[in-house]
């Protein structure tokens, strides 16, 4: 297990490991969106208080929920980076940062264009979208630090403080709604309450689950494909990465 | 100490400060985190008197009333304590009896809050209308929870 693990690590085996995997992952992550979306979209009941307008969450609350994890990913990849000097933690840290500042970004407008029919504002400064533009600053914070040094390994290293940093606006976001009034509404999914009593009628779970799950699943191959690119380019001069171009 | 050693402990340093950090800043400013007051708060007497200020709380039911061209009336209340509010002007979507809406505004000399701005603070409750029943308390209301009363906790 642990030589397997080893072998992983080093970035000719992850390339090729990436390479059969990736495939897979944006495949199924497809699937489940096409009939998650489905189901969303169509088959679901319109809300009792929203109408339609409750579709929107069939997207912003996987984007929302991906701009956490990501964030939450990249700071664990970053202490590994940080305390074991891997590679392929640096490379991680370094290509998530893009990924979760769009999926930050896609929550933001997602949530505004909502916000103005129902709330009646696009934009208040509450509790929950003040840490989630933090959130997105962080995020862009990274992908500067980054392009601001020459030597790759050094920036990625710099990255990995920040990611860790920033980690904290990570339970911000999440608990703003339960800490403090916020204009905001509270977890429906996540919540103790919740959990016991769902919030949610089945009927509009289910597809707002397969959402999720093709979000993260497309996270997946999304990192892979840019951690493979990383990969080679920061090893461009070594054999392994010539080949791999050349074939 | 092996140098991984200490950079592990220099990782656990940093988050471990930065966390207290933001636990100590968080604690003290709670009441800058609000994004309103509750009636309570307001008739607590704690609040300077006529301030403006952003008002969260449900719309009692039946007690809108509406007055000529964009006039309303409503009392909106919190779990213990109640406030007539007044308002000229566009509702959003979401303004219902019995759900939550937070008001920008100033409490006039007749302790009439005066609202020039009023948003729908929607609830986390997502179902379809004819389960709609099941989420409300039994006089109807739904719940009064999401509204933290701002002066009580940071006293």
């Amino acid at each position: 297990m642990w030589t397997w693990f080893h072998q992983l690590a080093s970035p000719p085996t992850f390339y090729r490991f990436a390479e059969v995997l990736a495939p897979w992952l944006f495949g199924t992550s497809v699937m489940l969106l096409a009939v998650g979306l489905y189901g969303g979209l169509y088959v679901a009941p319109p809300d009792y208080q929203q109408g339609d307008a409750f579709r929107i969450i069939y997207v912003h609350v996987p984007a929302a929920a991906l701009s956490l994890s990501v964030y939450t990913i990249m700071a664990v990849a970053g202490a590994i980076a940080l305390i074991w000097r891997m590679k392929l933690a640096e490379v991680a840290v370094v290509a998530a940062a893009p990924v979760g500042a769009s999926f930050t970004a896609l929550a933001l407008v997602t949530g505004m264009l909502w916000g103005k029919p129902m709330w009646g504002a696009y934009w208040v400064w509450d509790a929950r979208l003040t840490s989630e533009l933090v959130l997105l600053f962080l995020y862009v914070g990274v992908i500067g630090l980054n392009q601001s040094y020459a030597d790759p390994r050094a920036g990625a290293r710099a990255c990995a403080w920040l990611a860790l940093v920033g980690v904290v606006n990570v339970p911000i976001v999440h608990y703003s709604v339960t800490w403090w009034n916020s204009l905001h509404q509270g977890s429906t999914i996540l919540s103790a309450e919740g959990m016991r009593n769902p919030k949610i009628s089945g009927d509009m779970l289910w597809p707002l689950l397969l959402c999720l799950a093709g979000f993260y699943l497309f996270f997946g191959g999304v990192l892979l494909r840019r951690m493979q690119n990383e990969v080679l380019w920061r090893e461009r001069n070594a054999r392994w990465a010539q080949q791999a171009v050349a074939a | 100490m092996t140098k991984r050693q200490k950079r592990m402990f220099a990782v656990a340093a940093l988050v471990a400060g930065v966390s207290l950090a933001a636990v100590l800043g968080f604690t003290a400013f709670r009441k800058n985190m609000m994004y309103f007051y509750t009636p309570s708060d307001l008739l607590s007497g704690s609040l300077p008197a006529g301030a403006a200020l952003q008002l969260g709380g449900l719309v009692e039911r039946g007690s809108v009333k509406r007055g000529e061209g964009l006039l309303i009336e409503f009392v909106m209340a919190d779990c213990s304590n109640q406030v007539p509010v007044r308002y000229e002007g566009v509702l959003p979507d979401l303004f219902r009896e019995g759900q939550g809406v937070v008001a920008t505004g100033h409490m006039d000399a007749n302790h009439v809050f005066v609202a020039s701005r009023i948003l729908a603070k929607h609830d986390e409750n997502y179902v379809p209308p004819n389960v709609a029943k099941s989420i409300t308390t039994a006089d109807g209301k739904h719940t009064c929870a999401p509204f933290k009363s701002v002066t009580a906790a940071s006293s």
